[in-house]
């Protein structure tokens, strides 16, 4: 029940932030932050009463290994169960996102000028349908999950983004819908098929794990899988939605874009489309991998080309999305590993770089770097907040990005040398991009008209360097996180490794 | 005929009456709040008459629920079903009619046609004999004739009216001709009959089989308005009052598809290939078309005609992928139906609601600003639209799930290919709807309607019925697959 109450906190918190603009108009926001607060400690309440995360590997095979499990009735008929279940993967997820919702809420306090009533609940309602893309173990409530998010997400961007929100918004919502419509195809056609093997419909994971399947019919199901999660993540070449999508969203909707949602993409892939088809996965690993490694560099140099701050940090999230999508294809615990570190630091470091971006969009009214440049002398406590995500950015040792890079690119380097070596070649041109965008707008000769802008204050002070001490901590002690991961890493390359032998574990 | 039988066609005796009392109330007194009150109480009346019904055949046949009233109609649990869900409907698009015809003294003659459609139509639903099909097709048609051009304010009215008047009757002149050539080949009028002996017939006579088959086909698709046979949709959507073309969408052709499921299914035309490929096309071509047309209009209601266009190509595919599995075929076409009416009802109810009438080309700029002043409807015109489009939650998506479900189980990978191009292209224009109703009024334009609450209670009540079978489908799956 805990993971249910825990999603309907956040749907009830959502109305109870459309209710309270009634009563003061800046009552919203602090609606929205007790609510998420409130939800984050009950789920660290829970965790305390809970035993300790034990090195055991979770089975993906056997619900009883998880942390938790709850599946209740739903449609019968076709075997549509309410089944919900934690791992330390999701875990991870799921306070991630409780975290950067509650940045979010921060970004849009001064922001959103608006109906701030409905812009919280909207907010409320997609971290619900986040977390339950994370929770969901029926792939029918999956699917639901992972569609309905859209709705609230796609309000965001329409009535709260800039200069072109209709159609960026519109692009990212049939973008995700098409590519949603193919995965539903294909978990239809899997249980489907369970069910003339089995007799029983079932679209619970644990059933349709051990679906016998056609070599072929594997593998056209798990492309219906990939492209869903490939488009969400995104990874190049399903990457156009996501410019225009970050660059239109308000602060707070780029947010939980960038820290969240494209990270369903990634949990989907580790989730689902590798563990339902080993095999075809293993044989598709070299192209995925291609697509990762391709991504890495058309990112960073489409980054580098940009002049618009929001577009930049934007296609900078395709560069690192690509070392996720890397590093899980090589499918070895040290690349899975830091692919999962890199979905927690991403959501950090570029949340952080948007919330930037949102600012200087609110002093200066332009995102265009053209425009920017000695902010520095203006606002320098702005300018060392920038400089600290900048360098995280690009990986500097010591920060929870150059953690998760280094792993990703050693796991990779047992699987595809050639391929690690074009990876790093990320790193540098990471420098590039980050470097050239600090120069551009904090550094440089200052400007007359940027004189008497406002710098940061406490609040925005206090949620940056909650942000900060939480990449520091990633960067120096990431122990903990791998901790949390590993048994589900474990369990799932024993599961895995179990039918088909992966390239990967042949080191 | 015994007590029972004449008890059994309870429903269409009902209605049968009121319209006979409607146009007695006529000769004497003319009154439109009366004239409205006969006829919402015949519906009701019928409406609840099938319960008793219901119940009946229950009693009577314990297990094979159905049973043949002369040559002509067959009542089982499946016709009741749908001539409930068509009188419910019916009555949805009567209380939605107050607002124009309120102060129009000649309101009457609109509820004796509205009752005389809703005859016809729960006519067709019980219909499995060919005399019967043609008596409700046209008592439906004739009446709907009327209805259509009844706002005299506007030309488009008449226009369509027209429009109808004339594709309608060839349609039916074509159906008609098929059937004729079935009963050369055959010798039969009841689809039961055909079934039995148009097998043998085409064995001895291919092509005149064939040929009666393409005729039907095309008559039918004349009045599902597929591709290519939709030409007059856009036109009579846009011409007719609101609520008339909320019948039109919802009544209208799920009564026809409701008799083409149940010849189908009779007269066995599952075995003739070549009907299940040209089935296949005219699905193929529906889907595809009906949204690609339906992106560019500006006019709610054209939108919403090519909408349901593409909707009824999603419907065959449950003929085409179930056409070996019958109970396949009625519980999900009768979901789909289902879905299908609340979420058009919902989003007419709606754009009837807030006066969203006129023939004016552009009336996207109507919608603006709607979240804020009418968070009820606008809310309500979401739902439906999200609905429409297949969004989980709501309705449609239990819906595509049952298209989905039967096209993969029949291997039919053409079509599920078409109609996720299809339903990927429907949502750009849902969407559009919906971002219109988020933009800030023009202020000069914004005119805030003002709704009773009879209307607002509708909205709710349909609002309810939208999320309730997207949230818990169950019941009602269990209830379709009982039948």
């Amino acid at each position: 029940m805990i993971m249910i109450e825990l999603i309907g906190i956040l749907l009830f918190g959502g109305v109870l932030a459309l209710i309270a603009e009634k009563f003061h108009p800046r009552a919203p926001v602090w609606t929205a932050l007790a609510v998420i607060i409130s939800a984050g400690i009950y789920l660290l309440w829970v965790f305390i009463d809970l035993p300790a995360i034990s090195s055991q590997p979770t089975d993906p095979n056997n619900a009883q290994t998880w942390l938790m499990h709850i599946s209740l009735a739903w449609i019968p008929s076709f075997g549509i169960r309410l089944e919900l279940a934690m791992d330390g993967l999701s875990l991870l997820m799921v306070a991630l996102s409780l975290v950067l919702g509650a940045v979010a809420v921060c970004s849009s306090w001064t922001d959103v000028k608006q109906k701030l009533g409905f812009f919280e609940a909207n907010l409320l309602w997609t971290l619900a349908g986040v977390l339950g893309v994370f929770l969901a173990m029926d792939m029918i409530l999956f699917f639901l999950f992972w569609e309905v998010m859209l709705i609230p997400m796609y309000f965001l961007i329409a009535i709260w983004g800039h200069e072109k929100r209709a159609y960026a918004a519109m692009k990212f919502f049939i973008f995700t819908q098409a590519s949603g419509l193919l995965m539903l195809v294909a978990i239809i056609t899997l249980a489907s098929l369970h069910q003339q093997s089995s007799g029983e419909w079932s679209f619970s994971y644990f059933d349709l794990l051990n679906t016998p399947l056609s070599q072929q019919t594997a593998h056209y199901l798990m492309l219906g899988f990939f492209i869903a999660f490939v488009v969400k993540l995104p990874s190049f070449p399903f990457h156009p939605w996501l410019a225009d999508a970050h660059t239109q969203a308000p602060t707070a909707g780029s947010v939980i874009l960038a820290g969240i949602l494209l990270k369903t993409g990634a949990y989907g892939l580790i989730r689902f489309a590798i563990p339902l088809f080993p095999q075809a996965s293993l044989e598709f690993s070299k192209v995925a991998m291609l697509l990762g490694a391709a991504g890495i560099i058309y990112g960073a140099v489409l980054a580098f080309r940009q002049t618009d701050f929001k577009r930049l940090v934007a296609y900078s999230s395709v560069s690192h999305m690509g070392f996720v999508l890397l590093g899980i294809y090589a499918w070895n615990e040290l690349a899975l590993q830091g692919a999962v570190m890199q979905m927690v630091a991403h959501g950090f470091s570029t949340s952080a770089l948007f919330m930037v971006a949102g600012s200087l969009q609110q002093r200066l009214h332009s995102r265009d770097l053209n425009l920017m440049g000695g902010l520095w002398q203006s606002m320098p406590r702005m300018g060392a907040v920038s400089l600290f995500f900048i360098i995280a950015s690009l990986g500097l040792p010591g920060l929870g990005n150059f953690v998760a890079e280094f792993l990703v690119l050693l796991g990779l380097f047992q699987t595809d040398r050639w391929l690690a070596v074009i990876a790093a070649l990320g790193l540098i041109t990471g420098a590039a991009y980050c470097l050239i965008l600090m120069q551009r707008s904090f550094q440089g000769e200052p400007s007359e008209k940027h004189r008497g802008l406002v710098d940061y204050g406490g609040r925005e002070m206090v949620c940056m360097t909650v942000m900060m001490l939480a990449l520091i901590i990633l960067g120096l002690y990431p122990q903990p996180v791998l901790d949390v991961a590993r048994p589900v890493v474990v369990g799932l390359l024993q599961f895995a490794g179990a039918g088909v032998n992966l390239a990967g574990l042949a080191p | 005929m015994s007590k029972i039988e004449l008890l059994a066609l309870q429903p269409i005796i009902i209605l049968s009456l009121s319209t006979l009392v409607l146009m007695l109330q006529t000769s004497i007194k003319r009154h439109s709040g009366l004239a409205r009150m006969i006829a919402l109480l015949g519906l009701g009346l019928a409406l609840l008459s099938c319960y008793s019904v219901s119940e009946l055949l229950t009693q009577q046949n314990s297990g094979v629920a159905a049973m043949q009233i002369t040559a002509l109609i067959m009542v089982d649990q499946w016709g009741l079903f749908f001539t409930a869900l068509l009188l419910f409907t019916a009555m949805v698009t009567l209380v939605l009619s107050r607002q124009e015809k309120a102060e129009d003294d000649r309101g009457d003659e609109y509820y004796l046609l509205l009752l005389l459609a809703s005859l016809g139509a729960i006519i067709l639903s019980q219909a499995n004999h060919v005399a019967s099909l043609l008596l409700g097709m046209e008592l439906m048609g004739i009446a709907l004739y009327g209805l259509i051009a009844f706002s005299e304010k506007s030309a488009l009215g008449l226009e369509a009216a027209i429009k109808y008047l004339v594709l309608s009757a060839s349609a039916s002149a074509m159906l008609l001709f098929g059937f004729a050539l079935l009963y050369a080949a055959s010798g039969e009028l009841s689809f039961a009959g055909i079934g039995a002996k148009a097998a043998a017939a085409y064995q001895q006579n291919p092509v005149l089989v064939l040929a009666a088959i393409a005729l039907l086909l095309s008559g039918f698709a004349f009045k599902l308005s597929l591709v290519p046979f939709h030409m007059w949709t856009a036109d009579v959507y846009q011409g007719a009052p609101i609520t008339i073309t909320a019948f039109l969408a919802t009544v209208a052709k799920a009564a026809m598809l409701i008799v083409l499921c149940r010849m189908f299914i009779d007269a066995q035309l599952q075995h003739y290939s070549s009907f299940i490929n040209a089935l296949s096309l005219l699905a193929i071509a529906s889907m595809l078309v009906g949204n690609i047309l339906a992106l560019r209009q500006l006019n709610i209601k054209r939108l919403l005609a090519y909408s349901s266009i593409a909707h009824y190509g999603y419907l065959l595919i449950v003929l085409i992928a179930a056409s070996h599995n019958q109970t396949l075929i009625t519980e999900a076409s009768s979901f789909y139906l289902c879905a299908y009416i609340f979420s058009s009802l919902a989003a007419f109810t709606a754009l009837a609601n807030l006066h969203i009438d006129d023939g004016a080309e552009d009336q996207f700029s109507l919608l603006k600003g709607l979240f804020w002043s009418q968070p009820w409807q606008a809310l309500l015109l979401t739902a439906a639209l999200l609905s429409l489009a297949g969004i989980p939650l709501t309705a449609g998506f239990i819906a595509k799930f049952y298209i989905i479900n039967s096209a993969v189980a029949g291997s039919h990978w053409l079509l599920v290919g078409s109609l996720v191009i299809a339903s990927a292209t429907a949502i750009f224009y849902y969407l559009r709807l919906i971002f219109a109703m988020s933009r800030p009024a023009d202020t000069e334009a914004s005119t805030v309607a003002v709704i009773s609450h009879s209307q607002n209670l509708l909205a709710f009540l349909l609002l309810l019925l939208v999320l309730w079978l997207g949230i818990w489908p169950q019941p009602l799956i269990s209830y379709l697959g009982g039948l």
